[in-house]
């Protein structure tokens, strides 16, 4: 063999064992490829499984929400009017009222009045609970209801005629408790054995 | 005997670093990739995870239903003891 033939066949050799040193390490990286893809499609599936009822779940919980919402909104308008329920809102919510309320359109272009009025004891006591109540912890800074150092005035002007009259001389309320001045007769029978009824003769 | 030589030397200087060069290209970018199949897998199932809570879903709507189911009847009770405003 000439040394020509040698170097030739040396070359071969050569480029034989790069490709298989290269493509068995290809091979093993594409396996790892391999595991992993089968790892990511695992939890993909599981994502899908546990995200397919998401949107039913989702839907409905939104048309319950709706429905809280529209009978809520319908019963504040209907009790205290469109032009104070917007007043109610925006004073619980000051900027609500441009928003208007969802149910009412023609509530955005309602002016807001002002929640310091003297309103109807239903709406009063509406808009109280609603400022006193944890509901309204999200604007703690909003707007008063009603204004708290006037607002005794406002009341005032439900009774223009100031007190009732006769109201002194009607009976004042009892004082009850162990140290009250009246007390009251004391039942006897109070633990004693619970009376026995005769049998009925059949 | 002078082509075998010329063979030869194609073969080792132009051949075998063509050769090398291409294949480790290919071994590179396999190997690249396994870091992003690693970190898409992780990403997967972590976010599988999080939705565990999914299923409390589920326990939200019914609370749902029946918290506006007593808004309703709270409302109603209001409807009946509150009276209505005066019509404009």
């Amino acid at each position: 063999m000439s040394a020509a033939a040698a170097v030739l066949i040396l070359a071969v050799v050569l480029i034989v064992l790069a490709l298989v040193y290269f493509l068995v390490a290809t091979i093993l990286e594409l396996r790892k490829i391999v595991v992993g893809l089968d790892r990511v499609i695992a939890h993909v599936g599981g994502i899908v499984e546990k995200s397919a009822p998401v949107n039913d779940v989702v839907t409905t919980i939104n048309e319950h929400l709706d429905a809280g919402v529209a009978a809520l909104e319908g019963l504040l308008v209907k009790k205290a009017g469109l032009r104070d329920a917007v007043g109610l809102v925006d004073g619980l919510y000051p900027g609500a009222a441009a928003e208007g309320l969802r149910d009412f359109p023609e509530s955005k272009e309602i002016v807001p009045p002002r929640i310091g009025e003297v309103y109807t004891k239903g709406t009063l006591t509406l808009a109280r609970l609603g400022r006193e109540a944890p509901i309204a912890a999200a604007s703690p800074r909003g707007a008063v209801l009603r204004d708290v150092e006037s607002g005794s005035s406002a009341a005032r002007g439900l009774y223009p005629a100031g007190r009732e009259e006769g109201a002194a001389a009607l009976p004042r309320s009892p004082i009850i408790g162990t140290d009250s001045p009246e007390q009251y007769e004391r039942r006897q029978d109070i633990g004693l054995p619970r009376k026995r009824f005769p049998a009925e003769q059949s | 005997m002078t082509g075998v030589w010329i063979g030869a030397a194609i073969l080792l200087v132009v051949v075998l670093p063509i050769v090398v060069v291409l294949l480790k290209g290919v071994l590179d970018a396999a190997r690249s990739i396994v870091p992003a199949i690693d970190s898409i897998a992780a990403t997967a199932e972590a976010g599988s995870k999080d939705l565990d809570a999914a299923a409390l879903l589920l326990t939200t709507r019914e609370q749902v239903k029946e918290t506006i189911a007593g808004v309703a009847a709270y409302g109603g009770s209001l409807d009946v003891i509150l009276d209505d405003a005066e019509a404009a």
